[in-house]
């Protein structure tokens, strides 16, 4: 293998490898892609939500082979305290529609899927593969791959580096930073088993339909962080994800967090009589668009959640990860039919492309957010849902206090907590942020 | 009425499929005599409970039960007090969900 040169190396078989891989590789170029896992999707973790959107100019025909499991047509955002949920739900017949916009995949599934189709465009895949080093000549130039398989240095024109959160290689060529415990989130999941007709029954569905929760609150115990539920077709993933440098602080066990939260009384009788089959770990870049780092430069680009690609603010990765796969496959392409080198100055095309779609367009959008919920992590994630939920309890609570002294009761714990000026200047904070 | 029934680490890994690598170790710890507040840190949030302190009060790490998240890395890779690495190709975690 050492002998042949490859167009690209892509590493990694994740969303934004599979991408990249697949958009090369069906437009004729030589692309080899390197899994560590024992198949691909074997090391990945995901909620998950898929954007059928994103996959749609991929694959536009993915709905007939790829595994989904629900299309989603109910969205539930809940503010939580210890005993109590206060909820907005979303849920709409418009969105049983003939090529749904949402659907909960399987990670494991997907993946090995996406890696299929890589193969039959005639790209080569080798699993089982850690790609240890990246090799440079003597200028800094990416020039190919080291890899613990025996053989030398596997030579490619580019290396995408498609590594995930965690991605080793970038780091260690001084390529980018490593991720700083404030702008990665650590989430822990399980996979909860129910027959169907019971998940259905629970939440309301029908056959196909989904239901996702997303939720906020004490559950996080005053860290900057976030709970989810999401209905598969038979079982249901649940998790919590917090900052890294939130649980250094409080040392709290994410373990724990995640059990407090499956015991909280409105998401116990969702769950109850499951069997659980899997416990998963993984990291989320949460550093927005000001921690995004360089994207290419002499022989190589980095796409996907290895480049911060994340929009914590919508909990969408999977979708910028595809986006930015697709369009460095593009952008290799084209530089290719020009008959171009794999330069730094030819591969800002990428992120030429990238900053015209809607990847960079949201992620700048936000780019304050972080940094916002991070400083405020106390108010938002304790004081505020405290509050939201004494608030509609005094709304609700019928006892004999007339409604004008309870309305007071309500306002005077929103200021006894926060202060007029604190609530003020957090609402404008938080709209400059989301603005 | 408040029940938190908790569930011990052991059996939640045990869900868990693993191929591992004996005697090959993917984490290290660097020796140390006391640890820093990161690494001690670890024995509390690790979410496989990899880490723990011994008798004579340094921090130690069993890898089998590592899911690879990488928070160790992102913690204690850059100050020097482990060193990280990905399993060889195919051992470690096997996730049949994700
Ligand atoms: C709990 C959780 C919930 C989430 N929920 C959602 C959601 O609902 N919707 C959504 O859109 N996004 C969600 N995300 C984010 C989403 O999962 C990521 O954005 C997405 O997976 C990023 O894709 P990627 O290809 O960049 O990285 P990954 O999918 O992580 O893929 C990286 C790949 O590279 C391989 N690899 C790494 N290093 C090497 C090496 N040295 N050699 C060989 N192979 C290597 C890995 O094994 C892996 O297969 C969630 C994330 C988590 C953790
Ligand atoms: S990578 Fe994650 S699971 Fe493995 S030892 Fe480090 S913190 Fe624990």
């Amino acid at each position: 293998m050492s002998e042949e040169k490859f167009d690209a190396i892509v590493v990694g078989a994740g969303m934004s490898g599979n991408a990249a891989a697949y958009t090369m590789a069906s437009s004729g170029l030589k692309v080899l892609q390197l899994e560590r896992g024992e198949y691909p999707g074997s090391k990945n973790v995901q909620g998950a939500i898929l954007y059928a959107n994103t996959l749609e100019t991929i694959i536009p025909d993915f709905r007939d082979d790829a595994p989904l499991e629900r299309h989603l047509v109910e969205q539930r955002f809940w503010i939580m305290d210890d005993t109590s949920h206060t909820g907005m739900h979303y849920r709409s017949d418009d969105f049983n529609e003939q090529r749904p916009n949402r659907y909960t995949i399987i990670r494991a599934q997907f993946d090995k899927w996406f890696s299929g189709k890589v193969r039959e465009a005639g790209g080569t895949v080798l699993c089982e593969t850690t790609v240890t080093k990246l090799a440079q000549d003597l200028s800094g130039k990416v020039i190919g791959v080291h890899t613990d398989r025996t053989g030398g240095v596997i030579l490619a024109d580019v290396v995408v580096l498609a590594e995930g959160a965690n991605g080793l290689l970038g780091t260690r060529a001084g390529l980018r930073e490593m991720p700083k415990p404030e702008h990665v989130a650590l989430a822990v999941k399980e996979m909860h088993f129910l027959p169907e007709e019971i998940i259905a029954e629970r939440f309301g569905l029908t056959e196909d339909e989904g239901c996702v929760i997303e939720a906020g609150g004490t559950i996080s115990r005053g860290m900057a962080g976030l709970g989810f539920l999401y209905t598969n077709r038979e079982s249901i993933s649940l998790g919590i994800g917090c900052l890294v440098s939130g649980l250094a602080s409080t040392m709290e066990k994410p373990y724990a967090l995640l059990d407090a939260f499956k015991g909280h009384p409105s998401i116990r009788p969702l769950i109850a009589g499951s069997e659980i089959k899997e416990y998963a770990a993984h990291l989320i870049p949460e550093g927005g668009f000001k921690a995004i780092p360089q994207l290419f430069g002499n022989g190589w680009v980095v796409v996907g959640d290895a480049a911060q690609l994340n929009n914590a603010v919508h909990r969408e990765g999977s979708n910028l990860a595809m986006a930015s796969g697709r369009m460095v496959g593009e952008s290799i392409f084209h530089i290719k039919c020009r008959g171009g080198a794999m330069t730094k100055q030819n591969l800002s095309l990428y992120k030429s492309m990238l900053d015209k779609s809607f990847v960079m367009k949201d992620l700048r959008k936000h780019k304050d957010m972080p940094a916002l919920l991070h400083t405020n992590r106390q108010s938002f994630f304790t004081t505020y849902p405290k509050l939201i939920s004494q608030a509609a309890q005094n709304f609700v609570r019928v006892d004999g206090t007339p409604k004008i002294e309870s309305e007071k009761a309500t306002s005077a714990a929103f200021i006894k907590a926060r202060s007029r000026w604190g609530l003020v200047s957090d609402a404008v904070r938080l709209a400059l942020a989301w603005r | 009425m408040k029940v938190t029934v908790m569930e011990r680490i052991e059996d939640k890994l045990y869900q868990n499929r693993y191929l591992v690598d004996t005697g090959r170790p993917h984490i290290k710890v660097r020796p140390h005599l006391s640890p820093s507040p990161n690494l001690l840190a670890l024995t509390e949030i690790c979410p496989a409970k990899c880490y723990e302190v011994n008798d004579a009060g340094q921090v130690e790490i069993v890898v089998d039960g590592c899911m690879e998240c990488g928070t160790c890395r992102v913690l204690c890779e850059a100050n020097g007090d482990i060193e990280w690495n990905y399993p060889r190709g195919g051992f470690g975690i096997l996730f049949k969900f994700g």
